[in-house]
């Protein structure tokens, strides 16, 4: 599967061997087979990366290699081995000795995947305690701290006596990669390592990784996007219903993508098409989306605008009890029928902005005026009225949802009361439905019988229900695979034509924002440092942060990739 | 607006934190004895007669002359703020009154009393822990035969009454099998089954609840993260799941130990130990209402401070919690 393909280290033997792996849960007719017939084999200094949307199995697929797919699942293999050693059947204390040892395993999302109530340093040294790698304390602090160094994470000494909660999601992400490195294992495997990151966070866990690589480590990397895989992977599977549809090494899978399910992945990275056009396949919008023009360098002055802010301040008392403007003097506009992207790391402030904007927070200066009319200096009951015009969609739609009411009731909840018989409440309800592209039938689920999808499709639809003016997305996508993620923006665009709603739209991902946003503004640690039209912005950014996030945003490396990896050849050769 | 900011910040030191807590312990404690004065108002029966009778231990009605010397010696005659004001003088110098049986204060009756029961409360609260902590660690989340026993286990000791339990224990350790003194007074020996009798209720109430959040722990990503580490099942049940599912438990614990100072009254009574419980019952069943209004402040002393320990022990072993 890898002839043709130029060997980073050639000579070296397969470290790890897998042949017709097969993974099931529960037993005789009650059982699901969720891995079907995998293999693959991984030298050092080589990279596998996995992909595909939840569900397709790639977690255990990667789980079973550390012997952890869980305790109810059945896992057969006609090969699983580790560098000549059989890991089928092997004992619990067999593979306690192989665990972190010989394969460091990283598991998705740092926040929850660090025990929240013990310091990062105790974590990051839980390994080299376990397995009796250092004799004293002094020699365990040291180890830490150096692990801590090795992984790039500022200021390691104070890091280690802090709480996972007191990091930022890149350095959790970092400490816990130090974690699973603290044994110099021979294979590291990370399940979606930078999912929850923002652009530049992300592209720093990414090169550490990389760096990983080059140390002559074995890497796994499983993602359901492959625009970040494609900066880091020698050999790409792609797996969808637990089999995999395509392999291949990452140019060929860039360059001439043979599945249907490959080219679909490729094209739901924004990054990779132009602005405002479709991202998924049309099975779910039932009307042709009309073609957007290029944006709108100068938007008609005309169109009224509909939400005003000026000068808003915001400030909270720090750590050390300091004060820390988290919004300091931001001003912008939201014209009708427009879409205002906001687009900045996690820290920057956006979502206090869109808690003032949503008049949730009390701004500390300024003010925002909606329609024309004050907004944030009235009292609540003056804004209960015309609360409706504004909406919002959260990031995690099923945080944001009664978990015992059901669809139905839920986006009748918020229709206008100006609908009054139930009659017309339930045909407006199947309407909005229709509208987010969901069938009736899913009117009685209640949200945990939805996938994450469906969850964003339905909070939409309750989002659009009182017929706003404005729609504040806060995240809207980050929590989603990027297939499912192409459908959710594709939806909102074909929304905004339709219906005329203005969307503040907040992320931290460029490629998105890029993708939807009329006009955009950059900002950092509470300040605008960028503003203007969306194209105007990637094409000539102003401050040299801006110029950073768009250096950082992952990209398909399509051509860069086939140079990267003959320098590495080059390197190898030398 | 820095003014006010600054305030904010001083708010959030911990000693600012602490003095709050007193303070509004102090506010409860007031409260209790606004309430332990106005039962002995609004009880039922003229309170001179009462006493009267209970001193003489004579049932017909006194005569006038009698009514109004005892009047005017506890001051009923005087306007019911005086008496409230003069009520909340006496308990700021720690004068509890005076029992109207055993003519001698009711501070001193309850210091003298209270300390086996404090003790049997503790203990009892101790022992409920341990039994709690050590089934769970090892049985709880293994979907097995003992997994299934103690659960059941749990629930029939959560829902069975501890003056019940008290009686089936005595009746089996200690007249069928005579492993345990009948009335076992106060030697460390006959502390054993009226201890278990509170505790065993308890313990089948935390272990359901320490349980629950046990099993739900053992699935978090951040237990796949430690056996990916390389550590054994029991290491990680130890290390990492034990202190998160501990923690809905020592909420609890505060509610726990007022519960269990009320049972252990009723406990008292039936191993005839002496404490609390004797005195207390006594008084009530005498209308001795001093003594019975002086237990329901000092209950609510102790409440508050049981509430204060458990705040911070929480704050000790989860390090998140601000004290805010």
């Amino acid at each position: 599967m890898s002839q043709g393909r130029p060997q980073p280290v050639p000579q070296q033997p397969d470290l790890l061997r897998v042949e017709s792996l097969r993974v099931s849960f529960g037993r005789g007719i009650a059982e699901n087979t969720v891995v079907r017939s995998i293999s693959f084999s991984l030298r050092p200094g080589q990279c596998l990366a996995i992909v595909g949307e939840s569900g397709s199995g790639k977690s255990v697929t990667a789980r079973s290699l550390i012997g952890l797919a869980g305790r109810y699942a059945n896992v057969h293999a006609r090969q699983l081995s580790f560098d000549g050693m059989d890991l089928i059947g092997l004992s619990d204390r067999a593979w306690r000795r192989i665990r972190g040892t010989e394969i460091g395993f990283v598991l998705q999302d740092a926040l929850v995947s660090l025990d929240p109530l013990r310091r990062i340093g105790k974590e990051v040294g839980e390994g080299l305690l376990l397995h009796g790698a250092v004799s004293s304390r002094e020699e365990l602090a040291q180890r830490v701290i150096a692990l801590l160094k090795l992984v790039g994470v500022p200021e390691p000494e104070t890091r280690a006596e802090q709480l996972p909660h007191q990091l930022s999601g890149g350095q959790r992400q970092r400490a816990l990669i130090a974690s699973a490195l603290a044994l110099d294992p021979r294979i590291l495997i990370a399940d979606e390592p930078t999912t929850a990151l923002d652009v530049t966070a992300q592209a720093h866990v990414l090169a550490l990784l990389e760096e990983t690589k080059t140390r002559g480590k074995a890497l796994i990397l499983i993602s359901h996007d492959l625009a970040v895989v494609s900066r880091v992977a020698d050999e790409i599977l792609v797996m969808r219903g637990g089999e995999v549809v395509e392999r291949g090494t990452a140019a060929q899978i860039f360059r001439d993508p043979r599945h249907p399910y490959t080219r679909q992945l490729l094209d739901a990275v924004p990054s990779g098409r132009p602005p405002g056009s479709r991202l998924s396949p049309s099975t779910i919008v039932r009307s042709p989306l009309p073609q957007m023009q290029l944006p709108l360098q100068s938007l008609p002055k005309s169109r009224p605008i509909l939400l005003e802010a000026t000068s808003l301040v915001k400030r909270f008392k720090g750590p050390d009890g300091t004060l820390r403007a988290a919004v300091d003097g931001v001003s912008f506009e939201v014209r009708s029928g427009e879409t205002l992207g906001i687009v900045g790391e996690s820290g920057s402030g956006k979502s206090t902005m869109a808690r003032m904007v949503l008049a949730l927070d009390e701004p500390d200066e300024g003010a925002v005026q909606f329609a024309g009319r004050p907004w944030t200096t009235l009292a609540e009951c003056e804004r209960r009225a015309r609360r409706r015009s504004l909406s919002i969609i959260y990031q995690d739609p099923l945080g944001s949802f009664d978990p015992r009411w059901t669809v139905g009731r839920i986006i009748s909840d918020s229709l206008s009361s100006d609908v009054e018989t139930r009659r017309k409440r339930q045909e407006r309800v199947i309407e909005l439905l229709d509208l987010v592209g969901l069938s009736q039938a899913l009117l009685d689920r209640r949200p945990l019988e939805l996938s994450g999808g469906q969850r964003q499709r339905v909070a939409i639809a309750r989002a659009i229900a009182p017929n706003p003016a404005v729609i504040v997305c806060d995240e809207p996508v980050s929590a989603l695979d990027v297939s499912i993620q192409a459908q959710v923006l594709d939806l909102l665009g074909y929304l905004k034509d339709h219906l005329g709603v203005s969307y503040l739209f907040i992320s931290h991902d460029l490629s998105v924002v890029r993708h939807i946003s009329d006009r955009l503004i950059v900002m950092r640690r509470g300040r605008i440092v960028d503003s203007g039209a969306t194209e105007e912005i990637f094409r000539n950014p102003l401050s040299e942060y801006t110029k950073s996030l768009i250096a950082a945003m992952p990209r398909l490396v399509r051509d860069q990739h086939i140079g990267h990896s003959t320098t590495i050849l080059e390197g190898g050769i030398a | 607006m820095t003014g006010s900011n600054g305030v904010r910040i001083v708010a959030h030191h911990p000693i600012v934190w602490f003095a709050r807590r007193i303070f509004s312990g102090v506010v409860v404690v007031w409260a209790a004895a606004t309430f332990a004065f106005l039962i002995q108002c609004v009880l039922p029966g003229d309170r001179a007669q009462i006493i009267i009778n209970v001193t003489s231990g004579n049932v017909g009605p006194a005569s006038s002359a009698e009514l109004a010397a005892i009047n005017a010696k506890y001051g009923f005659d005087q306007p019911l703020a005086v008496q409230y004001g003069k009520y909340i003088l006496q308990i700021l110098h720690g004068d509890l009154g005076e029992s109207y049986q055993q003519h001698r204060p009711v501070a001193a009756i309850i210091a003298e009393r209270i300390g086996p029961t404090i003790v049997l409360a503790i203990a009892a609260l101790l022992i409920a822990w341990l039994i709690a902590i050590l089934t769970t660690l090892f049985i709880a989340g293994r979907d097995n035969i003992w997994s299934k026993l103690l659960n059941g286990t749990q629930v029939f000791l959560a829902t069975v009454p501890p003056y019940w339990l008290a009686t089936i224990l005595l009746v089996l350790f200690a007249v069928k099998l005579g492993i345990f003194p009948v009335i076992g007074g106060n030697s460390p020996i006959g502390l054993v089954l009226p201890t278990l009798a509170l505790a065993l209720e308890l313990s089948g109430f935390f272990g359901q609840v320490v349980q629950n959040e046990f099993t739900r722990v053992l699935e978090q990503p951040f237990v796949t993260s430690a056996r990916a580490r390389g550590m054994s099942d029991f290491g990680v049940r130890l290390r990492h799941v034990l202190r998160h599912a501990a923690l809905p438990g020592i909420t609890l614990s505060g509610w726990a130990l007022g519960r269990l100072l009320s049972g252990a009254i009723l406990i008292e009574v039936v191993f005839a130990r002496q404490g609390l419980g004797g005195v207390l019952v006594a008084a009530t069943s005498s209308r001795d209402v001093p003594i019975v209004s002086g237990a329901v402040l000092i209950s609510a002393a102790l409440f508050v401070l049981a509430s204060l320990i458990v705040d911070l022990t929480y704050r000790v072993v989860d390090p998140r919690i601000k004290l805010t």
